[in-house]
């Protein structure tokens, strides 16, 4: 204890060194906060919370018990793996909160709820709402009974018996494809209904497949940028950013003008006899669409990074290695190329992480096979709104960003990376 | 073709223009020999560098031919011509260990791994830098890097090796602690050096011979102490070391000598060495050294009255400034004894010199013909 205390180092009049140096910029720390204060608050509020937000409700499942307060807690009595129904008390409790749900129209979200899990709830609730307001005596339990036989059924009240805690593992299992049952054992799903992890396979090799077309047919153009003189790569690089001056969708609707199976191209190859009328390619609304359009798309994140760090690279390095005997093909290999690595790097994770998480190209050109994960993501937020399922796959994509992140971080590094 | 037998490299009538319109090496011809250190020397943009990329094979030369041991070589690839280079920024590869980087020309030439091995030991203990082969040269000084781009440069035992200003990113006295060792290393190997610098006194320590370049013209090439003491031109006189001009005109010329009216008054008997006969414009070069203060009548060939404007106190010399025959710089350099006392600024003194050390060379061109 002593001898650290003895070892720090102290200015004139004894106060530790770093003490005195923490309070000498204390000023400047101040300043520099403020001067960010404003973004910061703007990033919380616009990005921050609502990501939180939504991250949190891939695991929030208050809609079945807030809706059904009595049900849950009653239902909480009856063991799942019985072979017998709940008790007449448990249809008590259920008559009561599908009238009061009823009258305050919050039923059909519970019954929303529990269709993701079990197609027929949600009709099963909508008859049950408007029956049940007849139900006002005992025994509730035969006359639930009546209105419908799926509440006969064990698996209906398992469902719910499930859905009745507060957090739920549900839409990640779904996520992946999953599912568990009342006992807890999770299973996969029936085979037509896997989707999921096929879309995650699917976006990620095809990002792959685009971030190595990028890197193709970005290398050489970034080449020439660094080593054109000035006056013609000046040139070069307005053309490669030519396309951040229009508008996304433009490009992309330009890709189907060309290569839809009357647009240009097909055209063209008819014209010149090298496919029949009738035999006209389809090159868009397909995995070819997805490919070409989202390559053109992310090209210049390729070659900006990797032009960056080709100019840093002195000619020198190219002559030194001819004058030491290497073929231009050699020094080109073993002297240029290992001191691209950062910008190949970087390019390619830029590339990659853009292309897993891009929705609007797919959407447009992909069709049915060229579709990424965050289509599907889009889709359960404006169209089924299942949202908990949504930020379930949001948040398995943004897992799977970190991760490749980390893992550059590690065999990388990212203090390598070079972005402009 | 002007080819000596020992001649190792031939610059046959070469020209080279990068932009079709003006010529960066205007004629030039050149032998160097085998085993010497030949340094070009000369101001900024005067044409050294591309002179070295033209025989390194980087830049082709747009007219005449480059010979390297009597094989013409304009039409061989830079890595066939097994020339060595050392690069001004040293360009040592960063992604590869020092030991690496020196292994590189041999991998290339498909050397065994154990030749390589010992051949890259010895290069290291020849820089003296045997504990270092591990490291990237991103962790070596300076000077540690400079001498394992020298090492890289030799290890392939090519038959010249050039550097381009290799001393250029030192400070003063790790460039001249380097000086000293290129020069023992090309002693010990006897590898011909081709060097380019502009500064010029490292180029009098190292060489054997200095090419001076300017305006893509080799001005003068010789010897360091001939092209100290014997300038042939203006430009040369004025490049290497310090030099007082003296303008004037040609009144007669007598042999190796000439007498010379100034244009500031007095007449100075001087050795002709750039002049055409009585009446032509000359430019005289003295060094400061050899000017003797306080001379008496009679003790050398010229005697002439400056004013002493400026003493600068220099421990081993004082630094006079003075105005003679018209010019204010006339400096004179005298040794730190007794005849000094007789200086004050503001005084005049006598001053004098060798004809044999005052040279007549070529007048400037804008008062060659004054109307
Ligand atoms: N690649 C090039 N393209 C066009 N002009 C060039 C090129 N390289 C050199 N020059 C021109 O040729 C002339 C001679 O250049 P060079 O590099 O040979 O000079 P240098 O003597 O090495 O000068 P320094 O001492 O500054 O290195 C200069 O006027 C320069 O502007
Ligand atoms: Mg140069």
């Amino acid at each position: 204890m002593s001898t650290a205390a003895d070892d720090t180092l102290r200015t004139a009049d004894g106060v530790p060194l770093k003490t005195s140096l923490r309070r000498a910029t204390a000023r400047r720390r101040v300043r520099t906060f403020l001067l960010v204060v404003p973004i910061l608050a703007f990033l919380m509020v616009t990005f921050v919370f609502p990501v939180v937000d939504m991250m949190f409700r891939s695991v929030d499942n208050q809609i079945v018990s807030s809706v059904l307060p009595r049900t849950t807690l009653a239902i909480q009595s009856w063991d799942p793996g019985s072979e017998e129904l709940p008790p007449e008390f448990v249809y008590e409790a259920l008559v009561l909160d599908i009238q009061e749900s009823f009258k305050d129209k919050t039923l059909g979200r519970a019954g929303r709820r529990l269709n993701y899990e079990k197609s027929g709830v949600m009709s099963l609730f909508r008859k049950s709402g408007r029956r049940a307001k007849r139900i006002t005596e005992a025994p509730f339990k035969d006359q639930v009974l009546a209105i419908d036989e799926r509440w006969a059924d064990l698996e209906t009240w398992q469902l719910i018996h499930q859905e009745s805690s507060a957090l739920t593992e549900s839409y990640f299992l779904s996520a992946a494809d999953l599912r568990v049952d009342y006992k807890g054992e999770i299973s996969w799903k029936a085979e037509e209904r896997r989707i999921y992890l096929f879309l995650f396979y699917r976006t990620l090799w095809m990002s792959g497949l685009i971030t190595v077309f990028c890197l193709l047919l970005g290398y050489p153009i970034a080449f020439l940028l660094a080593t054109l003189p000035p006056r013609h790569s000046n040139l070069l690089l307005i053309l490669v950013l030519l396309p951040f001056w229009t508008s996304l969708l433009v490009r992309t609707t330009a890709w189907i003008a060309l290569l839809q199976s009357e647009g240009v191209l097909n055209d063209l190859m008819v014209f010149l006899g090298f496919i029949s009328d009738d035999g006209r390619l389809q090159m868009i609304h397909n995995k070819i669409g997805t490919f070409v359009a989202m390559t053109h798309i992310l090209l210049p994140f390729m070659i900006l990074p990797l032009y960056s760090v080709m100019k840093t690279i002195p000619s020198s390095y190219m002559r030194a290695a001819r004058s030491l005997g290497a073929s231009p093909f050699t020094s080109f290999v073993r002297v240029y190329m290992p001191n691209t690595v950062p910008g190949i790097g970087a390019g390619c994770i830029l590339v990659f992480i853009l292309s897993i998480g891009y929705y609007i190209t797919p959407a447009l050109v992909g069709g049915r096979t060229g579709t990424f994960i965050s289509n599907i993501i889009a889709l359960h937020i404006s169209e089924t709104l299942n949202w908990g399922l949504a930020a379930a796959l949001g948040v398995i994509l943004l897992a799977l960003v970190l991760l490749l992140y980390f893992l550059y971080d590690r065999i990388v590094g990212v203090a390598n990376m070079k972005l402009g | 073709m002007i080819q000596d037998a020992q001649d190792i490299v031939v610059f046959d009538r070469v020209q080279k223009s990068y932009d079709g319109e003006t010529l960066v090496v205007k004629d030039l011809n050149l032998g160097i020999k085998t085993g010497e250190f030949l340094t070009m020397l000369g101001p900024s943009g005067s044409g050294k560098t591309t002179c070295l990329m033209m025989l390194a094979g980087f830049e082709p030369a747009t007219h005449g031919e480059i010979y390297l041991n009597d094989k013409p070589i304009n039409k061989v690839a830079p890595h066939r011509r097994n020339i060595g280079m050392v690069f001004q920024d040293y360009a040592l590869f960063p992604h590869m260990t020092v030991t690496e980087n020196l292994g590189f020309p041999l991998k290339v030439r498909k050397f065994r791994k154990s030749e390589i091995e010992a051949k890259v030991k010895r290069a290291l203990d020849m820089v003296r830098l045997p504990e270092f082969g591990g490291r990237r040269p991103g962790q070596l000084s300076g000077g540690q890097q400079q001498r394992v781009a020298v090492a890289r440069a030799l290890v392939f035992e090519p038959d010249i090796v050039l550097m381009d200003e290799p001393l250029g990113a030192l400070d003063k006295n790790l460039r001249e602690e380097m000086q000293y060792e290129i020069k023992h290393l090309h002693e010990e190997l006897g590898v011909t050096i081709v060097y380019v610098t502009h500064d010029q006194s490292e180029a009098l320590t190292m060489s054997n011979r200095i090419a001076v370049f300017n305006d893509g013209v080799i001005q003068q090439l010789a010897s360091p102490s001939v092209l100290y003491e014997q300038p042939e031109n203006r430009f040369v006189a004025q490049f290497i070391g310090e030099n007082n001009r003296l303008h004037g005109r040609v009144k007669s010329v007598e042999g190796q000598h000439c007498h010379v009216d100034l244009d500031g008054g007095g007449t100075i008997r001087a050795l002709n060495v750039r002049v055409e006969g009585a009446g032509v414009r000359t430019t005289l070069s003295l060094r400061p050294e050899r000017v003797i203060v306080a001379c008496q009548e009679g003790e050398v060939d010229n005697r002439i009255v400056g004013r002493v404007e400026e003493l600068i106190y220099l421990g081993d010399h004082i630094r006079a400034r003075l105005s003679v025959s018209g010019t204010e710089e006339f400096v004179v350099k005298i040794p730190n004894t007794d005849r000094h006392s007789a200086l004050r600024e503001g005084t005049d003194v006598n001053l004098g010199w060798a004809a044999e050390d005052c040279r007549a060379l070529d007048a400037p061109a804008e008062v060659a013909e004054p109307a």
